[in-house]
């Protein structure tokens, strides 16, 4: 469970102060489907930065499952990340040099995990990339890469997982490829907090919450009917299944 | 340690990744160490060699010269001072092993249509063991040609050789000062020693030089050999007492001799050439700190260069000291492989050094343990700003980097 209170981020630019985050409370239960949108300037990539766990709010209080994380020095941070966060961005930032493999078990490399290889072959299986292990980013269809990417963030098995316009380089067919990946983590009882300034990218979420001047502006049900209008029948039936699913909204994962 | 492990295989595979520029920045170092090698190894060569000349002289010598006291830069003084007797009298002292008194003057030798400038010098018996010489052929002086002042006379090889081309010269004889003298012996070449050539001379019996040939009443030096190293002081300082009473010289008067001390030469010279050895160390020492300079260049633009690779690692959970281990691992690789390679080659060009004969040269394993601890060294010392560099990179900056 994500828990935001009083959420607070200033910026320093030279003389003057930018309050990139005003006053922001938030509760996101665990399981749930959740995108995030606003205007550029809004705040939300603030706010994303500091769910992920890169920034420090400059007050209020960021529970990460039920652990206060918000005054968290930078290498606790760092181990937060690794256990309790997957990231998925719009620029997928994988490793150019190293194999796709290579790259899903970069977090393991950090956990100290054991059956490192295995475990990163068994997530990229489960993104359907079970035959493009040894490919090198360069190698890899844009698609493809942000499917590593998810890998990547599933493979230690956080319970968050929060991914930054996922769909912002990719085109539409692939894009629902990406969307369906991830109603199959949130069916599988992750939490997915995804930004986005698409609204069809939107629909597929529970719930949207909209940003701006670093404030919540508004915090809306997805209504399940809504997503179907998209004519892609067999990706809209899904979405329809998760947003039934949000009677089980706050329950234990 | 699994961590540590697979952080320096991925510090080893970024180093691979750049081959040229992995090899050229290891250049630097490989110079570096290769160049403190060489510089320490004839450092060392000279003085070993200083040191063998110096001990070729004999062993546990005392040399005993006389007059040549100094009164600032003049020397002054009466240099006819020492005499025979005086050389008697110190060899019935305590701990004295033998005494060689030597009286000579260069003239001209002549054998058959062959002649040569060289110097007739006069001792006695125990001269050989004492100046560390061997008889090629023939004998040595002894105690009846001395007696007797007979005219014998042993050659070095300088004058054996330029006088009897090919000829065996023991049993011939060879005119000294229009007089004939039986050679019946040769010394064993002892090779150059410093400015003196020790092959150069023809030995005669010292009573044969002072009285028939030069008309001498003193020695122009006289060697001690001591029983022993740890007696030196001590005879040193018994010598000097006798003569002192012996040439009636007041308590706190200078002396009208002075006695030369191998050991203390040995240490003067040693001290000379530990001077010589540091600065070339020194001067070596630069291009290794410049070859450090090089792996910090190298390591901070390749951390500008992977801010990005930074940045993800960050953000799927790499903490700061794993950063910073990972570019240390690779300061430490270039510094230390390149540390190995410079000392293989600074081992084999101080080889090639010595082979071509330019210089003598002595590789220690002092100096190869010295080399390649400053050059791991120099790999944490100079990748740590980098590395902390590395380290310190904002997650969030990282990842926004182009």
């Amino acid at each position: 469970m994500i828990r935001l209170n009083n959420i607070r981020k200033d910026y320093r630019m030279g003389k003057h102060v930018v309050h990139a985050l005003v006053d922001l409370s938030v509760e996101i239960p665990s399981g749930a489907y959740v995108a995030i949108m606003g205007p550029s300037g809004s705040g939300k990539s603030t706010l994303m930065n500091i769910l992920g766990c890169l920034d420090r709010p400059t007050s209020g209080e960021y529970l990460l499952d039920g652990r206060d994380v918000s005054g968290l020095e930078d290498d606790e941070l760092a181990e937060v990340r690794n256990r309790k966060l997957g990231f998925v961005f719009q620029s997928f930032n994988l490793l150019a040099l190293s194999t796709a493999v290579e790259n899903v078990a970069l977090p393991l490399v950090y956990a100290g995990a054991t059956d490192q290889k295995k475990r990163a072959l068994a997530a990229l299986e489960r993104v359907g990339l079970g035959g493009r292990a040894d490919h090198r980013p360069s190698e890899l269809s844009g698609g493809q890469r942000q499917r590593v990417a998810i890998a990547r963030a599933l493979v230690t098995e956080p319970p968050v997982i929060l991914a930054d316009e996922p769909t912002g380089n990719l085109d539409s067919r692939t894009s629902e490829e990406i969307l369906a990946l991830f109603e199959g983590l949130h069916e599988s009882g992750t939490t997915v907090v995804m930004v986005t300034h698409e609204p069809d990218v939107a629909q597929h979420a529970q719930r949207i919450l909209r940003v701006k001047d670093g404030l919540l502006a508004a915090d809306e049900l997805v209504d399940p009917h809504g997503g179907e209008d998209r004519g892609d029948a067999a990706r809209g039936s899904e979405a329809k299944d998760i947003s039934q699913g949000e009677a089980r909204e706050g329950g234990p994962r | 340690m699994k961590l540590l492990l697979q952080l320096s295989l991925i510090a080893l595979r970024s180093l691979l990744q750049q081959k040229v520029r992995t090899a050229l920045t290891m250049l630097g170092v490989i110079i570096g160490v290769g160049a403190v090698i060489v510089m320490v190894s004839i450092g060392e060569g000279a003085k070993r060699r200083i040191e063998g000349q110096i001990q070729g002289l004999g062993t546990n010598l005392l040399i005993i010269r006389p007059g040549l006291h100094r009164r600032g830069p003049v020397r002054s003084g009466n240099v006819e001072t020492l005499t025979q007797a005086d050389a008697t009298a110190i060899a019935r002292l305590d701990e004295v092993a033998a005494i060689a008194p030597e009286a000579g003057k260069t003239a001209q030798v002549k054998y058959l249509a062959a002649n040569t400038n060289t110097t007739v010098l006069g001792t006695t018996e125990a001269w050989l063991s004492v100046n560390n010489f061997t008889v090629r052929a023939g004998r040595f002086i002894d105690r009846q040609d001395d007696r007797s002042s007979a005219k014998v006379a042993v050659l070095g090889s300088t004058p054996a050789a330029e006088l009897f081309e090919g000829v065996d010269p023991v049993g011939e004889r060879v005119k000294i000062k229009g007089a004939n003298y039986e050679v019946i012996g040769v010394l064993e070449s002892k090779g150059q020693s410093g400015y003196r050539n020790p092959d150069d001379q023809i030995i005669v019996p010292l009573n044969t030089a002072m009285r028939r040939l030069f008309g001498l009443k003193s020695v122009r030096s006289i060697n001690v050999q001591v029983a022993s190293e740890e007696a030196m002081d001590r005879v040193q300082g018994a010598v000097e007492e006798l003569l002192r009473e012996r040439h009636r010289i007041a308590p706190g008067a200078d002396p009208d001799f002075n006695i030369r001390n191998q050991k203390e030469i040995m240490e003067t010279m040693g001290a000379v050439s530990d001077t010589f050895t540091a600065l070339l160390a020194a001067v070596a020492a630069v291009s290794l700190l410049v070859g450090g300079i090089g792996i910090m260049n190298i390591m901070l633009v390749s951390v500008t260069e992977r801010t990005r690779e930074i940045g993800i690692r960050k953000a799927v959970g790499a903490r700061r000291r794993d950063i910073m281990f990972q570019f240390l691992v690779e300061s430490m690789v270039l510094s230390g492989l390149g540390g190995l390679v410079g000392i293989a080659a600074g081992v084999g060009v101080a080889r090639i050094v010595a082979v071509t004969g330019t210089f003598q040269t002595a590789v220690s394993s002092d100096s190869i343990a010295l080399a390649f601890g400053v050059s791991a060294a120099i790999g944490i010392f100079f990748g740590l700003y980098p590395a902390r560099k590395a380290a310190q990179l904002d997650p969030i900056e990282a990842l926004r980097h182009e």
